[in-house]
């Protein structure tokens, strides 16, 4: 993660999740995926590329994402990262921990502000 | 995992990393292009924003890593491609270090196989070697450490004692084998019952002797060696139950024992029982060596006060004959003081072979300090590019570890080298083999002496390598960035730490130095011992047996004797030949007793022991054992077995006052026996070394009256050693030529242990010699590598400090000044170094007193000797690159430096 405090990430696991999801929908590389996010989050979330990449490789030693030679929309070399099936399953059973976090999240706003 | 592939994957996934990161980069550019921005500008702020393009890339690579071992492994390929670059340092360092950890190595494993490593027997820790003490037998205390059992005693402790699981007797022996082929003498180990049981260590082949093999009345079975087995047999399997002639008796052969078997330390040929008789036994004897295996759980003190009982019960239960007190022994002040078996096994070697590790030890140490310094000039070079790191950010210990894996990469390299040294060094000392070295055939590098070597290279790796790391890192580097730069001096603080280190080189130089002389002047204070003999070079020996069973009657063994020894004295190039029981240091004590003497009223009473030695007319002649007074033995004497005898001087000293005196003065063994006169009076020898007291030594004709209870009954000596003095002894023609006069006279006689006085006297200098020899060779290496490094701290000095000679030289200084303060600085250190090394030696030589002998440990000639030579030698060391200085051009070294 980055150490500019100011930057700092949500909370842990919230890049992995972001790029899990983004590459599920669609196979990309890295600066899409930046783009993606930005775009999605309608500029309120920006992944800084100090995180990002070593993040990238940790899902790769984990075996959730796949890297294979590609090219990008301007035809230059690069590589485009994909979800592999252990990927969506892990996917799937974060989204599910995140959902019921955030439900007790909110929770707590709700009743902090009665 | 294939580490090959991973680090292969490894690679094609950093590649990945650095394409992606790269396009990522371009696409943010011509982003921000399309927005109008230069690329230039574009170009900058796009890289800006990914910040530390090293770091993230080195980030997202941790993930892959075994991350510090990585990281290990690219420092070890950076210090192995600058040892490359600079093989003068790389060669110098590891070929010390190969010398210095090959000889500790190599010590080590000796060290390891004698005296650490268990005997080779099943659960050695509860062997035990019966040792008595006897303070209170005068005469025998003084020439022999212990006393040794008799056979009453075995049979005593053996029936009644509570703590051993099984106990026995034992003594070395020879016997003659015919029928075979040539007749042939063979070391036998005569043992009781018990022996085999306490050592317990299985027959190679058929089976163990048991107790019907020791029966009195029967002949009871041996077995062979495995290296007999060997030699004579050829390894043959249906050896066992052949009969062969043993001393001329038929014994079947019970079976083999397997390769390296001993009994204790002795390597016989033939194991033969004893057969003792208990009816025949009487409480005197004491000539047996006793082993014992203690029951599991019972420890030396219980044994001991167990068998100091059985020493009540012992003289209850036997007598020396009737009229005799059988509680006289307790005069002798008898007490058991049981030792574990392997201290009896490695003897005395003990002091010399921790010496000698020691010695070496601080030889690796002087070594180790001469890398340190190749170490520190090293750093020294390589300060700013150090200085320099530090400030870009590497952390202190980023930088100690390089240098210390540097260092111990030195190490390792110079201890895989050492290996070599130290298996080219065993095997070399393996083949001279010093005789007195015990268990020689078991020494060997085994995974304790590999593991030593390892720690040994890593510690010392540690050792120099922390030397510079100290001295370069608590300055934390700010200021040599500058202070390297080529207008400044050396600092002083730095050339401080070299000298220190020389310091603690001579003094360590210097107690070696002053052991290798005390043990050269220990060797020469042996050479200059009169002996007893002389020339042993030209002095052959054998030695021949003439059992009971081949000739009965002593008068025909002294014939047989004496026509062996005409004819051997007739044979080319020899002036004289003669036999007697024992030569000196041969080991072969024919026996101790009391004597009386005529006129003196202690009969039998507590008179101190003396050794009885059996001599042939001729034999003192032979040996070149002068007599003092009066006259040899003749052979008409012998044959009509006149009552004579020869005193050695001691003794004639201690009785009668003077070798004159004694002449005509009689003595006795026991009250039965007639006085015998003394007719001669021979010089003192050295019969158990030249290290050791002469023995009051009483020479008996060699056939005399030896039954207190048949006085009409004789007795020859019946094993002798025969001396011939030639100065053709020693060669191989003389020793054919000796077997055949032997063989003229019977043909059934074997010759055994054919040697020049010259080789036994060898043996017996040899531990000496041995010391010498390691502690000189550590001495000089120490004395070569400490001048080495003298010269090497001055030599650096003088060109470290060009500059400032040339400051000084154009203010007027005279070279000859010049030279002196650099010298003086050598001779500061080395005199410091001196007086700590003397202190030094002052203590560690009282450790070495054993091994001194006519010398003192604090003989003060070797101490004011060395270190002048020490000095002598340091300031020639100092002055060599001191006058280098005479030869800088001031305006040179001010301008281009």
């Amino acid at each position: 993660m980055a150490k500019n405090p100011q930057h700092r990430d949500l909370f842990p696991g919230a890049l992995e999740i972001m790029i899990l999801q983004s590459l599920r929908l669609r196979p990309m590389h890295g600066y899409a995926l930046v783009k993606h996010i930005q775009q999605v989050s309608d500029n309120l979330l920006q992944v800084e590329e100090g995180s990002l990449y070593p993040a990238l490789q940790r899902m790769l030693r984990e075996g959730l994402l796949e890297a294979e030679t590609g090219t990008s929309t301007k035809g230059r070399p690069t590589r485009i990262y994909r979800l592999t099936p252990a990927g969506v399953h892990h996917l799937e059973r974060e989204v599910v921990s995140f959902e019921r976090m955030f439900a007790g999240f909110s929770r707590v706003l709700a009743a902090a502000q009665v | 995992m294939p580490i090959f592939s991973r680090f292969f994957s490894k690679s094609r996934r950093y590649d990945d990393i650095s394409v992606s990161i790269q396009e990522h980069i371009d696409e943010r550019v011509d982003e921000l292009v399309q927005q109008g921005i230069p690329r230039e500008k574009a170009e900058k702020a796009a890289r800006r924003q990914f910040g530390n393009l090293t770091l993230l890339h080195e980030r997202s690579r941790e993930v892959w890593q075994w991350q510090r071992l990585e990281s290990l492994l690219i420092d070890l390929k950076h210090i192995l491609r600058r040892l490359r670059r600079s093989p003068g340092f790389a060669i110098t360092v590891v070929l010390t270090l190969a010398i210095g950890i090959g000889a500790n190595t190599a010590v080590f494993s000796v060290l390891n196989s004698v005296l650490l490593r268990p005997l080779p027997y099943p659960e050695p820790q509860q062997l035990v070697s019966l040792h008595l003490d006897a303070p209170g037998a005068p005469g025998l205390a003084e020439f022999r450490s212990e006393l040794r059992l008799s056979a009453s005693m075995f049979f005593t402790f053996s029936t009644h004692n509570t703590v051993f699981q099984s106990m026995g007797i034992w003594g070395p022996g020879t016997a003659s084998i015919t029928g075979i082929a040539q007749p042939e003498q063979v070391g036998t180990a005569m043992v009781s019952g018990g022996v085999l049981e306490t050592l317990n260590v299985p027959a190679l082949a058929g089976q163990w002797l048991t107790p019907a093999d020791q029966d009195t009345h029967a002949l009871g079975r041996v077995m062979l060696s495995y290296g007999y087995w060997q030699r004579r047999f050829g390894g043959d399997p249906g050896v066992i139950g052949r009969t062969i002639s043993v001393d001329s008796q038929p014994r079947v052969i019970a079976g083999v024992m397997p390769r390296g078997f001993k009994v204790v330390n002795y390597d016989f040929d033939l194991l033969v029982p004893m057969a003792l008789d208990p009816a025949k036994e009487q409480l005197a004897g004491f000539a047996y060596r006793g082993i014992a295996r203690l029951r599991p759980g019972v420890g030396v003190g219980e044994a001991n006060a167990d068998l100091s009982r059985l020493l009540g019960v012992w003289m209850d239960s036997w007598s020396n004959g009737p009229g005799t007190d059988p509680h006289w022994y307790t005069r002798w002040k008898i007490a058991p003081h049981l030792q574990p078996l392997k201290d009896l096994v490695v003897g005395p070697i003990k002091t010399v072979l921790w010496v000698v590790m020691a010695t070496i030890g601080v030889v690796m140490l002087i070594a180790c300090t001469n890398v340190a310094n190749l170490l520190l000039v090293r750093a020294d070079a390589r300060q700013q590019e150090l200085a320099v790191r530090s400030a870009l950010g590497a952390g202190r210990w980023r930088i100690a570890r390089e240098l210390l894996l540097e260092s111990v990469t030195l190490g390792l390299i110079g201890g895989a080298a050492g290996v070599a040294v130290a298996w080219a060094g065993l095997r070399l000392l393996t083949q001279i083999g010093p005789t007195d070295l015990p268990r020689l055939s078991e020494i060997s590098l085994d995974a304790r002496s590999i593991a030593f070597t390892l720690v040994l290279s890593v510690f010392s790796g540690l050792f120099f390598g922390a030397i510079p790391v100290l001295r370069y890192l608590p300055s934390r580097q700010r200021q040599p960035l500058l202070g390297a730069m080529r207008t400044a001096s050396v600092s002083r603080d730095r050339q401080r730490g070299r000298n220190l280190l020389v310091t603690a080189q001579v003094a360590m130089a210097l107690v070696l130095l002053i052991g290798a002389v005390l043990m050269i002047r220990t060797f020469l204070a042996m050479r200059n011992v009169d002996p007893g003999f002389t020339d042993p070079a030209s002095l052959q020996t054998m030695r021949l047996a003439i059992s009971e069973n081949l000739v009965s009657d002593p008068r025909t063994v002294i014939r047989i004797q004496n026509s062996i020894q005409e004819k051997l004295a007739a044979l080319p190039g020899v002036s004289s030949a003669g036999f007697v029981a024992s030569v000196p240091m041969s080991g072969a004590e024919p026996s101790w007793d009391q004597i009386t003497i005529e006129g003196k009223t202690d009969e039998n009473d507590n008179a101190p022991m003396r050794l009885f030695n059996y001599v042939s007319p001729g034999y003192f002649l032979t040996a070149g054992t002068h007599l003092v007074a009066g006259r040899d033995f003749t052979w008409a004497e012998i044959y009509s077995v006149l009552p004579i005898g020869i005193v050695s001087e001691s003794l004639a000293r201690e009785l009668w006052g003077s070798p004159q005196a004694a002449i005509g003065k009689r003595f006795r063994e026991y009250p039965s026996m007639p006085w015998h006169e003394v007719v001669g009076v021979v010089q003192d020898v050295r019969e158990n070394g030249v290290d050791q007291i002469s023995p009051a030594t009483v020479y008996w004709p060699s056939l005399m009256a030896i039954d207190p209870s048949a006085p009409q009954k004789l007795g020859a000596w019946r094993t002798v050693f025969f001396a011939i003095r030639s100065n053709r002894a020693g060669t191989q023609a003389f020793i054919n030529e000796m077997q055949q006069a032997v063989w003229q006279v019977n043909s059934s006689l074997p010759v055994a242990d054919i040697s020049t006085e010259q080789e036994i006297y060898g043996q017996s200098m040899a531990r000496t010699a041995f010391t010498l020899v390691m502690l000189a060779i550590a001495g000089s290496m120490a004395l070569a590598l400490g001048i080495l490094g003298i010269y090497g701290v001055i030599s650096y000095a003088v060109s470290q400090r060009t500059r400032e000679i040339g400051i000084r030289m154009a203010l007027g200084a005279k070279k000859t000044e010049l030279i002196w303060m650099f010298v003086r600085s050598a001779l500061t250190f080395t005199g410091i170094g001196t007086a700590i090394g003397l202190g030094a030696a002052a203590v560690l030589m009282r450790l070495m007193q054993t091994l001194l002998f006519g010398i003192s440990p604090l003989d003060p000639l070797t101490f004011a000797a060395v270190p002048v030579v020490l000095v002598a030698a340091a300031a020639l060391a100092s002055y060599l690159p001191a006058r280098r200085t005479a030869r800088i051009n001031p305006v040179e070294a001010l301008r281009a430096e």
